[in-house]
C-alpha cells in the first residue's frame, strides 16, 4: 500500500481552480517531483496536503488513515514535514531553538511539568537538545547551533529549514524548491545532501523543482501540472521528451 | 554555588524588607510603594507573554486584574470576617494567616478562567480585532461588577483590612508585604520556567511566524490557550494582592486606563524582555509616585485663579498626561523599549559569572 495516496484531490479560491483531481500515490522510501510552470498549483498541492487547507474535493490517505481535515500540527505528527518556497524559519530565535521547537508534537510533558522542572521535564529537555544537535550535526550545521538565522547566508537558511524539517523524524519530507537562489555550487552540495538524507533515513521525499538537473538526478518519478491539471507523469526519461510539457514549458519560457 | 547566587540575594532582601518594616526604618508610606511595585511587576511580566512574546495586543489586563481582586477579597472576606455583606465568618478570623495564599491562588484560577474569554477568540482572530475583543472583555468585567449591588456595586467592597489586622494578631509579622514579596517572586519565577522551556518557546514561535509554528507540529491553539491562562491568572494575583494592600477595591480602579499604564510598562521594557518589564514596572512606580505630588504650584495656582473648584486636585491627573507622553516619545525615539527582546544577561554578560541564566 502506498504511504501517501491522494486521490482526485480538487481545490478552487472562489472561482479559480488552482488544483484539479489531482493523484498521485507515492511509495514508502520514493523520491518523486511535482514540476510545472509558475502558478501551476504545486505550493498549493503541498498546502493541502500539510493540511493547510482543506481540499474543496477529494481524499488524502496517508499511511493508511485519512487525513484531509486535519490541522497542519497533526498532519505534521502524523509523520509530513515540509520546507517552504519562501523560507520560514524563526529569524529572531536561534537555529537550535528552531530545531528544538519543531519537537512540540512529541513533548512529552505539560504546563506543570515546566514549571516545577519535573524529572521528565529535565530528561525530555535534555534529550529535545540531542536530538536537535544531533540533526544539525548531520548536515554540517553544528557550528551555527547558536546563531540567529537572520544572520546565515541564505544557502545555510536553507539547510536549516531542511534540518527542522527533518528533526520531526517524518515518513515523508516535502520540499518546496530547495533550490530556489541557491547558486550552481550550493546546488550541488544539494543534490548530494538530499541523496544522502534518503539513503540514511530512508524516507520518501516530494519535492517541487524548478531546476531540471536537481529533479533528473534524484527523483525516480515525476508528475508534471499546468494550471492545476496533470498533464505528464513518469520517469525522468519519459518527462523529457514528452511533448505536452515541452509546451508548457516552451509557452512560459517564451514571455 | 553559582545557582544560588539569584537566591541568596533575594532572601537577603526580603529579610531587610522585614526589618525595615517591623522596626519602622520603612515608613507606610513607603511600605505601601514596594508593595505596589512588586503587584505591577507581576503585571507588567504576566502582560509580556501576551503583548511581548506572543506580539499580540491585549488592552484588558485590568479586567483579569479585577476578577482576581474582586474572588479573593470576597472569599477572604466571607472565610475570616464578619461583614455585612456574609455575616459571620465561615472559618474565623485565627485560619486567615495559613489560608491567605489560597484566597490568593482562588482569585488567580478564577482569573485564568476568565483568561479564556479571550484566549478562544485569539485562535481566529490576530492584532486589532483581538485588541477590541480584550477591551470589550474588560468592560464586561467591570460593568458586571458595578451591577452586583450586593457586592457594593460601583462603591467597591470593602472589609479586606480587617482581614489583614486578624492576620497581624495571629502572628505579628508584615504579612502584606510578605505575600507580595512571595507572589512578585514567585510570577517572576514562574514565567521564567514557561517561557524558557522548549513548550513556552512556541509563543515566540507563533509570534515570529504562526504559519511556520503550526506547520511545524506547535499546537497553537493549545499554546495560545495556556499563554493567555498563565497571563491572565498571574494578573488575578496581582489584583488579589493590590486589593489586600489597599483594604478595600473599587470597580473604578480597573479601567482602560490602569490597562493602559501596564501596556507603557511591558513596551518601555522592551516587548519579550522580562528583565525588561520587571526593570520598567520599578520605574513606573516610582515615576507615578513622583508625579502623584509633582507640580503642586501649578496646582495651587489654578486653585488661586478659581480656575479649578477647590476640591478638584489637579496633581492626581499628572500620569495622564506623563504617561501617554511618554509612550509617544517611546514609539518615536526608542520602539524597542529600554532592552528590546535581550535580557540583562545578554546587556551585562558579566552578570553570567554569578548565575546560570539559561535561554
Ligand atoms: N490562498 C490563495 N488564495 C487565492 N489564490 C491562491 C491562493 N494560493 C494560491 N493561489 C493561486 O493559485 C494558483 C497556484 O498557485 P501556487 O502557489 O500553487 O503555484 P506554484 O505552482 O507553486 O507556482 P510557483 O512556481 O510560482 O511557486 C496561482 O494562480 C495563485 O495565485
Ligand atoms: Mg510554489
Amino acid at each position: 500500500m502506498a504511504l501517501l495516496d491522494v486521490k482526485e484531490m480538487t481545490q478552487y479560491f472562489g472561482g479559480l481552480c488552482a488544483v484539479s483531481e489531482f493523484t498521485v500515490a507515492l511509495e514508502q522510501g520514493q523520491m518523486a517531483a511535482l514540476i510545472g510552470p509558475n502558478g501551476a498549483g504545486k505550493t498549493t498541492v503541498f498546502n493541502l496536503v500539510s493540511g493547510f487547507y482543506k481540499p474543496t474535493r477529494g481524499e488524502i490517505i496517508f499511511d493508511g488513515q485519512s487525513i484531509k481535515g486535519l490541522k497542519p500540527h497533526q498532519v505534521t505528527s502524523r509523520g509530513i514535514a515540509r520546507t517552504f518556497q519562501n523560507i520560514r524559519l524563526w529569524f529572531e530565535m536561534t537555529v537550535l531553538d528552531n530545531i528544538r521547537i519543531a519537537q512540540h508534537h512529541a513533548l512529552g510533558y505539560g504546563l506543570f511539568d515546566c514549571f516545577l522542572r519535573t524529572p521528565r521535564y529535565m530528561q525530555r529537555e535534555r534529550d529535545i537538545e540531542d536530538h536537535a544537535m544531533e540533526v544539525l550535526s548531520r548536515l554540517g550545521l553544528a557550528e551555527v547551533a547558536h546563531e540567529l538565522p537572520k544572520n546565515l547566508p541564505y544557502g545555510v537558511q536553507r539547510l536549516v529549514e531542511i534540518a527542522r524539517a527533518l528533526s520531526i523524524k517524518p515518513k515523508l519530507l516535502m520540499l518546496d524548491e530547495p533550490a530556489a537562489g541557491l547558486n550552481s555550487a550550493d546546488v550541488e552540495g544539494l543534490i548530494k545532501l538530499i541523496g544522502d538524507i534518503h539513503r540514511d533515513y530512508g524516507i520518501a521525499i516530494w519535492m517541487i523543482e524548478h531546476q531540471m538537473d536537481v529533479v533528473m538526478s534524484l527523483c525516480s518519478w515525476i508528475k508534471v501540472i499546468d494550471f492545476g491539471a496533470t498533464i505528464a507523469e513518469g520517469t525522468p526519461e519519459g518527462i523529457q521528451n514528452n511533448p505536452d510539457v515541452i509546451k508548457a514549458y516552451l509557452g512560459d519560457d517564451t514571455i | 554555588m553559582q545557582r544560588l547566587t539569584v537566591p541568596a540575594l533575594l532572601a537577603c532582601l526580603f529579610a531587610v524588607l522585614l526589618w525595615a518594616a517591623g522596626t519602622g526604618a520603612l515608613n507606610v508610606y513607603w511600605q505601601s510603594v514596594l508593595m505596589f511595585m512588586g503587584v505591577n511587576i507581576i503585571l507588567a511580566t504576566s502582560l509580556n507573554i501576551i503583548n511581548g512574546n506572543m506580539g499580540e495586543f491585549s488592552c484588558g489586563h485590568a479586567g483579569f486584574m479585577a476578577v482576581g481582586a474582586y474572588v479573593s477579597s470576597l472569599l477572604s472576606v466571607a472565610l475570616f470576617t464578619k461583614s455585612q455583606v456574609f455575616g459571620e465568618p465561615l472559618i474565623g478570623p485565627s485560619a486567615a494567616v495559613w489560608l491567605f495564599p489560597l484566597v490568593l491562588i482562588a482569585g488567580a484560577l478564577a482569573a485564568s478562567l476568565v483568561g479564556l474569554l479571550v484566549a478562544i477568540p485569539s485562535f481566529k482572530t490576530r492584532g486589532d480585532y483581538l485588541a477590541i475583543i480584550t477591551i470589550a472583555a474588560a468592560y464586561i468585567v467591570k460593568s458586571t461588577i458595578e451591577n452586583i449591588g450586593a457586592i457594593g456595586g460601583a462603591r467597591g467592597f470593602m472589609g479586606m483590612s480587617a482581614v489583614m489586622s486578624a492576620m497581624n494578631e495571629t502572628i505579628n509579622l508584615p504579612w502584606i508585604m510578605i505575600w507580595v514579596f512571595v507572589g512578585t517572586v514567585f510570577s517572576v519565577w514562574l514565567i521564567r520556567r514557561f517561557i524558557y522551556s522548549t513548550f513556552g518557546k512556541g509563543v515566540d514561535a507563533i509570534c515570529q511566524d504562526e504559519i511556520a509554528a503550526e506547520i511545524m507540529s506547535v499546537n497553537t491553539d493549545r499554546v495560545k490557550l495556556v499563554a493567555f491562562m498563565v497571563s491572565c491568572g498571574l494578573a488575578g494575583l496581582a489584583g488579589g494582592l493590590f486589593a489586600h494592600i489597599l483594604g478595600y477595591v473599587n470597580p473604578g480602579t480597573f479601567t482602560i486606563l490602569k490597562s493602559t499604564e501596564i501596556m507603557v510598562m511591558v513596551y518601555l521594557g522592551g516587548m519579550g524582555s522580562l528583565s525588561g518589564s520587571v526593570l520598567a514596572a520599578i520605574l513606573m512606580t516610582l515615576l507615578i509616585e513622583y508625579l502623584r505630588d509633582a507640580f503642586g504650584f501649578l496646582n495651587t495656582f489654578l486653585h488661586y485663579i478659581s480656575v479649578i473648584p477647590d476640591s478638584y486636585e489637579v496633581t492626581q491627573v499628572w500620569k495622564w498626561v506623563v504617561i501617554p507622553l511618554l509612550l509617544v516619545l517611546l514609539m518615536q525615539f526608542r520602539p524597542e523599549g529600554i532592552m528590546g527582546r535581550r535580557e540583562l544577561a545578554d546587556v551585562f554578560p558579566g552578570l553570567r559569572k554569578f548565575y546560570k541564566f539559561k535561554g
